[in-house]
């Protein structure tokens, strides 16, 4: 007997209208409504009422879907796909046997290292020997792809535990690291963190913070996502604060759904829902009021981070910090807001979707001529730099902290 | 020719990954955005190109199969249902504007291509594709033609069949024709008007493969009026009053009180919730015309006892208003599992009765039954709310769901605006048309597909039926 992993009301607010198909990076490429929103839904009720099941063939949709999460903002009838792909991923998980490698690369490779910033650096560190020359030759190609998604120039730095506002403070905000962020782009902290600073925020990162259980959330293991939200709110409740700052778009949207995660945990719903109340991306805090206009002739467009626009819905906001820097020299991008194909540790578990992806995006980008786009996400800039670089763009990508600091003056 | 053998000339000609035979994956493919009737096909195939297309329908026309085309499945009205298997054409690779001419204001695109992206990449040069059906974001430019979809514009703009200039099909046989003006080709095509003859034949004549569509210059000047009635009944007085003054609005939307309701739990747009109805009045033109007709609009609502008349101050309010029009279907999943959607036409004077003629069927079945339609031209849109999980209201929806189109006819309308007949709506075409009208029909069907495979069981009397058909048997998912 197959218990009820999604629950029926939530699965049965689809409509079957279709509206959601043109919105979904994947469906837009294969055009198998197999890997649309409305043909996984489907999938999915049926898998719950045993007319399907979930063999390797019907497992490579589920796989194949970013979790970009497009199709909630284009549904009419407000499915929360999100929540259905999380806890049928979930159900799938822990039913369903997969091949070997697969195993090691989601239990050991990514869910072992990503999360610890430490290993995530020793890995780092790794790949900076393997990138050498006399190494190169021996690598399989999907081990170069990988390593061309690495930064050159890793800065790993964790921000100190308290930075004072400048001039008059009118409140106090917390920060929250991430793991990728904090390995590879301290030097975006410490812009974030300045932009905050200047805007007369004091900043407190504590240090029992940790990783935000997104990377365990998306792949289906709810119950450890659950125990990193537990470790975060704990981290912070002891600070007053009047919001909490998260600069990565797929940690936000994970933090601002704490309050879903532990919804039925009595001791904790709450202290969640609390939690969640205050997260807030950079973008959503810092005003454009202060910033100044560049006077360098660059044009700058902007591209969404999946989980920025989509779960967050935070797509004004942040085009018009880039606006008050860029002014006229911005330029808007087509598709902005479909998937790149980083979607987290998606380019590692299906390259060969997210390397279609990736080229349209790079498609798109270089379109609009600019010469610097700005996002928000670290697997954004990852992906797309790799995609420029091998391209052969000379385009720039920069988070929106790094280019409002570097630019705004 | 078994499965087997079927799959594997299939992934010949358009390679492996283009080719569905597991059952597993093709019960996805078992029915379109009218979920009543179900079968599953017997391969799905998607090709890239027309060269793919032809040498899929000719290994169709070899071993006797049917074919069926299809574009997004937004079909409301299982227009692209397998009755008894065949292989279906899914057109979703094949999305491609060609070429956009902007001096002789056309688009030359692939069947596949979503009607909302060549609006888009139209407007840079003040341009629009004009018809917009409520799915326009979805849906597709071949099934548009098949079906000859409308949306809330059409009342001005006209329907699909006015926009399309010609277009590329490939015949039951395999054969390519083109019908209509050619890209290169200028407007007026000498000899008969075939392509007229064809569009709006669901899928019946054969596979559409590339579109050569007209683009509409935008109106320089909008005006987007909201009216809020306490009745349904003064609304349709408004309605018909204004097109008696001799306006003819570009949109003429009316929503009912639970449409309202669903909507503003979607949308948080802010309508008021005790409203009787909303009606929508969109004019268009030069802004020395919009402006004199808008003060003629607003004084017609008021003489109808309008609690309130107000024009979008902006163009991102007007958005917001056509957001929360054209996804309405949709925002009822927040209030009903399911729905059964009518698209019933009366003569826009008898708008107040069929009104009123819902409310009663409403009551009749103890069904919730909101409207949202194109109230300019007529063509209702109940929506006939039903749980398939509780027993019997699938039956109860659908005899709700014939009474209405039964009044329609009685009324001297029709039983399809713009959704088509598709399987569902067989049985009321006896009724709409007399035999030799049917026989005429059929007899044009012949002309393009003499062996009645394409598309087969839709729209005509006497079609087969698939062996899950909801009333007989309780469709579970």
């Amino acid at each position: 007997m197959i218990q009820n992993f999604i629950s029926e009301e939530k699965s049965l607010a689809c409509v079957h209208c279709g509206l959601c198909l043109s919105a979904c990076p994947t469906y837009l490429e294969t055009g198998n409504e197999n890997d649309s929103p409305r043909g996984r839904i489907y999938l999915m009720r049926n898998i719950q009422t045993q007319r399907v099941t979930v063999d390797n063939t019907v497992m490579r949709h589920i796989d194949l879907c970013l979790g970009c999460r497009a199709c909630e903002n284009a549904c009419p009838s407000g499915v929360e796909y999100g929540h259905l792909l999380e806890h049928a991923r979930d159900y799938f998980e822990k039913t369903h046997n997969r091949s070997f490698s697969q195993t090691f690369l989601r239990r050991i490779a990514i869910e072992q290292v990503f999360p610890f910033p430490w290993r995530l650096k020793f890995v780092l560190f790794f790949s900076t020997i393997l990138r050498l020359p006399i190494f190169r030759w021996a690598l399989p190609q999907f081990a170069k792809e990988s390593l061309l998604l690495l930064p050159k120039e890793a800065i790993s730095k964790s921000p100190p535990e308290y930075s004072p506002s400048l001039e008059k403070n009118v409140g106090r905000v917390g920060f929250i690291e991430g793991c990728v962020m904090q390995v590879m782009f301290g030097a975006t902290h410490d812009n974030s963190i300045a932009l905050l600073n200047q805007q007369g925020w004091d900043v407190a990162s504590p240090k029992k913070q940790g990783c935000c259980g997104a990377l365990y959330a998306h792949s289906g293991q709810l119950d450890k996502a659950r125990e990193c939200a537990r470790n975060n709110i704990a981290a912070f409740e002891r600070e007053k604060l009047d919001a909490i700052i998260i600069n990565a778009a797929g940690c936000g949207s994970t933090l601002k759904e704490y309050g879903q995660l532990l919804g039925n945990d009595p001791a904790w719903s709450e202290r969640a829902a609390r939690f969640s109340a205050k997260v807030k991306d950079l973008s959503e805090w810092i005003t454009p009021e202060n910033l100044k206009p560049s006077n360098r002739e660059i044009i700058v467009t902007y591209q969404d981070a999946c989980h920025l626009a989509h779960p967050q819905g935070v797509t004004a906001e942040p085009r018009e910090l880039v606006k008050a820097v860029a002014g006229d020299n911005y330029i808007e991008l087509q598709e902005a807001d479909v998937c790149c194909g980083s979607a987290g540790s998606y380019n590692l578990t299906e390259p060969e979707m997210a390397k279609k992806l990736q080229n349209r995006k790079v498609r798109n980008l270089i379109d609009t001529g600019a010469e610097i786009v700005v996002t928000a996400n670290p697997g954004c800039l990852l992906q797309i730099q790799s995609g420029l670089k091998k391209a052969g763009s000379g385009m720039k990508i920069m988070h929106l902290a790094d280019y409002l600091i570097e630019y705004g003056e | 020719m078994n499965k087997e053998e079927l799959a594997n000339q299939l992934r010949s000609i358009c390679g492996a990954d283009a080719v569905i035979t597991d059952e597993q994956e093709l019960v996805v493919y078992e029915c379109d955005a009218y979920t009543l009737q179900k079968n599953h096909p017997t391969a799905v195939v998607l090709p890239q190109n027309t060269e793919e297309v032809v040498a899929v329908v000719r290994l169709c026309a070899e071993n006797d199969l049917p074919i069926i085309p299809r574009g997004a499945g937004t079909s409301l009205s299982g227009t692209v249902l397998a009755v008894e298997g065949g292989v279906m054409i899914a057109l979703t690779r094949m999305n491609r504007i060609l070429s956009l001419d902007t001096r002789n204001r056309r688009a030359l695109v692939e069947a596949g291509c979503v009607n909302s992206w060549i609006t888009q990449k139209a407007d840079n040069f003040g341009l629009f594709f004009a018809p917009d059906p409520s799915s326009q974001s979805a849906c597709t430019i071949g099934g548009n033609v098949a079906t000859n979809a409308g949306g809330p514009h059409t009342l001005k703009n006209g329907v699909t069949t006015n926009h399309i200039l010609g277009y590329e099909i490939v015949l039951p046989d395999g054969s390519i024709e083109w019908l209509g003006t050619t890209p290169e080709g200028g407007e007026e095509v000498d000899g008969f008007d075939l392509r007229g003859a064809t569009i709006g034949c669901e899928g019946m004549f054969g596979v559409i493969t590339r579109v050569l569509v007209r683009l509409t210059k935008k109106p320089t000047s909008f005006k987007t009026y909201l009216g809020v009635f306490d009745s349904v009944d003064a609304a349709s007085q408004t309605v018909s009053d204004i097109i008696a003054a001799g306006i003819i609005p570009a949109a003429l939307e009316m929503m009912d009180q639970l449409i309202i309701r669903a909507v503003e739990e979607a949308y948080h747009f802010g309508f008021p919730l005790d409203a009787g109805a909303i009606l929508i009045v969109e004019l268009d033109g030069l802004s020395g015309g919009v402006g004199d007709q808008g003060q003629i609009v607003e004084t017609i609502c008021k003489q109808n006892e309008a609690r309130e008349v107000r024009a979008a101050k902006d163009e991102e309010e007007r958005a917001a208003i056509w957001k929360c029009r054209k996804r309405a279907f949709g925002a009822v999943g927040r209030i009903s599992p399911n729905y059964l959607t009518q698209d019933g036409v009366v003569p826009r004077s008898k708008v107040p009765e069929i009104m009123r003629f819902i409310k009663a069927t409403s009551v009749k079945y103890n069904l919730r039954i909101p409207n949202v339609f194109h109230a300019g031209d007529g063509n209702i849109h109940p929506l006939i709310l039903f749980d398939e999980r509780k027993d019997g209201e699938v039956k109860q929806a659908l005899r709700a769901g014939e009474d209405i189109l039964n009044k329609c006819i009685e009324m001297g309308g029709s039983v399809s605006g713009e959704h088509g007949i598709g399987a569902e709506k067989i049985d009321f075409m006896e009724r709409q048309f007399s035999k030799d009208d049917l026989g005429a029909m059929q007899f044009l069907r012949i002309a393009f597909d003499p062996g009645k495979r394409c598309n087969p069981h839709k729209m005509f009397p006497g079609s087969k039926r698939c062996s899950d058909f909801a009333p007989r048997k309780q469709a579970a998912a």
